[in-house]
């Protein structure tokens, strides 16, 4: 257990408690709720623009909702006592309530709402497949084939609902991750009340660039022409969000430099050194202003739309190292610094080990193989969306 | 008498609820201790420890503490002159062994052995999502090694330290104040190994208990106090730039 | 009427959220520890386990009702408030059944230097010695008998 510490810190400190997959599920999380956010921009706000990438969103946010709990489960000590969160959940434990507001929002949010949204769809699939595929629609059909207009007109009704209802279920599903970190008042580099609310932001910014980058990849392998007003309507989406995430997060910053308190210099120095790399380069650098800048431009200038595609994809690609960046810089930079403040650690992270890189790499690919198997499911395209009704219709 | 077959259809099931009620057990598992006569704390004069690390060696027999994780440990601080905000603090093994002879010369010495405060308002027990770790009814923090799931929070959330994950349960671990000894009469390991009396037992509900009396009478403190944990590990003699 | 004839499918959904709910409930009482809860959001046997835990440290009480007589000379000694097992280690084994456990010979050039070596740290008024200047590496139980080590109490080699 040769851990190089510099200075002084307390002996149990030396090892790092939450690891790389604990960096990993709040950028999940994010996703989630970011790309949910997204997709009720068109459905609860009208902005009808954005209508090509709603159903894509929401399979997305359900990939990345399957795969969530996983890196949870896989750094849990006991993972198969998992459960005991949802018999005797501690009502002050922000943690606790992990179990029944992903049970809730998974049910009662997402999947509900893809239900109501490709109902249709579902009941002509039913009709028009053969084999096992037939079974599973049939079984998704919930045994009602009921598909007339009244009945549909009904669905977009409780598809609004659950929409708006989604909404705060998002903020809290993504919200109280912030908030577990946020309440940890023996932990000055996490304890703030800042913490849910640049959590939220953050994810509004990851999830609304993976959205757009999937979109605009998806479409490029289907060989369909990407429109580009969408695409333009969801940029300008994503530049607005990241002026209030970048702005929250240089507040903090500011506020922590100009108090000064008794953590200040600690944290200071652990910035500049065993952080510069992952929080000034990445995070802030190349991850905030140049996104920010790049989508500026395109705000600004008349581009052509070569150049706007080119600029949507690197500031995109961007964003989501950035945002995982910080969600690192939080996690792993909070367990880096002794609570004496006299002392550093080091994140010795394994490779192939339970917790280790090569996890965080499978888990993080993961939930585009769930997307690739939902999409074949659930096409979320109009063209083949109506040519199933076209199918229905011989 | 005679009881109808109706009556005894009652009669048995609340039996069996009743007789279930007493199986699931009394919470001492030693007679005479009565968790209501009893709120645990600790009192340790720093101006008597000398580094000994008989308690850190005494806690790992007592209580199987593997190597490379404290329940207890003593820290030794170096201050070189006035400047109390930059202590030099070392603690190799946590004291198991003792302390090397120091680097350098001069300056204010001592030494401060640290362990869980057992805080009244536990930071670590509030953010159990569980309820796996919890303040027993006579102020001990405990761990239930068989429904800690291991997330690690609860060690995350104390502001001194003293938590850890046992590698061999995989479970939160920590000081018990030796709540198996405790409750049978003896004191814990460290104050039993203590060759100077630095570190001693209390029992706050017992008016006649000398510490009791020592917390009324002189200056004590408590470590952090501005993080509001209501410690139960009271100092005597603790300088100012202790951490 | 009309209403509830399209919205029959989400009824039905209803009905499959229902029975969960259902199962999940039912489920929870018999996975829910039957202690849990009785002081406080925790599992009551806990402290019943923890403070079943095998002790290993006997307790100077213990060693001074068979050993009395090094007591005696002990309590007059500068030692007195030294535990027997903070030297002779944890022997709970031993007191238990003395024939199965037989305690260890104490190495005194080891085990003096741990209180008594001279650091710094140390208060003051602590008697310390740099073992090499003070002994020139004699074993310390050539001159003090360790239960009572004073110089003029006599040695035990």
């Amino acid at each position: 257990m040769q851990v190089p510490v510099e200075g002084f810190m307390y002996p149990n400190e030396v090892e790092l408690q939450w690891s790389v997959l604990i960096v990993l599920y709040p950028f999940l999380t994010g996703l989630v709720a970011g790309a949910f956010i997204l997709a009720s921009l068109e459905r609860v706000f009208q902005v009808q623009a954005v209508k090509p990438t709603y159903r894509l969103a929401l399979l997305t946010a359900l990939a990345f909702l399957l795969v969530a709990p996983m890196p949870l489960q896989l750094h849990l000590g006991h993972p198969e006592r998992s459960f005991e969160m949802y018999l005797t959940p501690h009502g002050s434990s922000a943690m606790a309530m992990f179990g029944f507001v992903y049970l809730w929002y998974l049910l009662a949010v997402l999947v509900l709402e893809i239900w109501l949204d490709y109902r249709h769809d579902i009941v002509v699939l039913s009709q028009t497949t053969t084999g096992w595929r037939r079974w599973m629609y049939r079984i998704l059909t919930l045994g009602s084939t009921n598909i007339s207009p009244r009945a549909l007109h009904i669905d977009e009704r409780a598809g609004w609902l659950t929409t708006v209802i989604g909404i705060p279920s998002a903020f809290l599903l993504h919200g109280y991750v912030g908030f577990i970190f946020g309440s940890v008042k023996a932990n000055p580099w996490w304890s703030s009340p800042l913490m849910p609310v640049v959590f939220l932001f953050s994810a509004m910014v990851s999830g609304i660039a993976v959205v757009m980058l999937l979109y605009m990849l998806l479409t490029a392998i289907r060989r369909q022409p990407i429109d580009m007003r969408c695409v333009d309507t969801v940029a300008k989406y994503l530049f607005y969000t990241f002026i209030i995430d970048f702005s929250l997060e240089m507040l903090d910053l500011i506020h922590r430099i100009y108090e000064a308190d008794e953590s200040f210099r600690s944290l200071d120095f652990m910035v500049h050194t065993k952080l510069y790399f992952s929080h000034i380069v990445v995070q802030i650098l190349l991850g905030t202003v140049t996104p920010i800048v790049l989508l500026a431009i395109t705000q600004v200038a008349k581009l052509t739309e070569l150049a706007r595609k080119r600029i949507y994809v690197l500031s995109g690609c961007l964003t989501l190292i950035g945002i995982f960046a910080m969600r690192w810089n939080v996690v792993i930079g909070g367990q880096l610094f002794s609570k004496s403040f006299l002392g550093y650690t080091t994140y010795k992270m394994g490779f192939v080990a339970r917790e280790g890189l090569l996890t965080a790499i499978i888990l993080t690919i993961l939930p585009f193989v769930f997307l690739w198997a939902l999409v074949k499911l659930l096409p979320p395209w109009p063209e083949k969306a109506s040519r199933a009704q076209a199918a229905s219709a011989d | 008498m005679t009881i109808t077959r109706r009556q005894l259809l009652i009669l048995l099931p609340a039996a069996a609820v009743a007789w279930d009620y007493i199986l699931a057990g009394t919470p001492e598992a030693s007679p005479n201790y009565d968790m209501a006569d009893h709120w645990w704390a600790m009192l340790i004069d720093t101006t008597k420890c000398i580094g000994c690390g008989s308690c850190v060696r005494g806690c790992q027999f007592e209580n199987k503490v593997p190597d490379g994780y404290y329940r207890t440990w003593v820290e030794r601080y170096h201050i070189a002159d006035w400047e109390m905000e930059f202590p030099q603090v070392d603690s190799p093994n946590g004291g198991k062994s003792g302390f090397p002879p120091a680097k350098e010369a001069g300056g204010k010495n001592f030494f401060v052995p640290k362990l869980c405060n057992h805080c009244a308002d536990s930071p670590c027990t509030q953010v159990c999502p569980v309820g796996a770790t919890f303040v027993s009814p006579d102020g001990v923090v405990l761990v239930d090694q068989k429904y800690c799931l291991g997330c690690r929070y609860c060690v995350q959330a104390c502001p001194y330290g003293c938590r850890f994950i046992n590698p061999q349960t995989n479970t939160a671990n920590k000081c018990t104040l030796c709540y198996h000894r405790i409750t049978k009469g003896l004191t814990t390991a460290c104050c039993e190994v203590c060759p100077t009396g630095t570190r001693q037992l209390a029992n706050l509900k017992d008016p006649k208990d000398p510490i009791h009396e020592f917390l009324r009478t002189h200056s004590v403190q408590v470590l952090k106090p501005q993080m509001a944990t209501r410690s139960k590990c009271f100092y005597y003699g603790l300088d100012g730039a202790v951490r | 009427m009309k209403m509830f004839k399209h919205a029959g499918h989400l009824f039905r959904l209803a009905a499959v959220f229902l029975v969960g709910l259902i199962a999940f409930l039912t489920l929870r009482t018999f996975l829910v520890p039957r202690s849990f809860g009785r002081y406080g959001h925790y599992r009551a046997d806990a402290i019943t386990e923890i403070a079943a835990l095998p002790v290993n440290y006997a307790g100077h009480q213990v060693c001074e009702g068979c050993h009395g007589d090094i007591q005696d000379v002990k309590s007059k000694g500068s030692h007195q408030g030294v535990a027997c097992e903070s030297c002779h280690g944890p022997l709970a084994a031993h007191a238990n059944d003395p024939a199965s456990v037989t305690p260890a010979k104490l190495d005194t050039s080891v085990l003096c230097a741990r209180c008594h070596q001279e650091n710094i740290a140390k208060p003051k008024s602590f008697p310390q010695v740099k073992a090499a200047d003070h002994s020139g590496g004699a074993a310390c139980n050539t001159c003090h008998q360790p239960h009572t080590p004073a110089m003029n109490a006599g040695a035990t080699q």
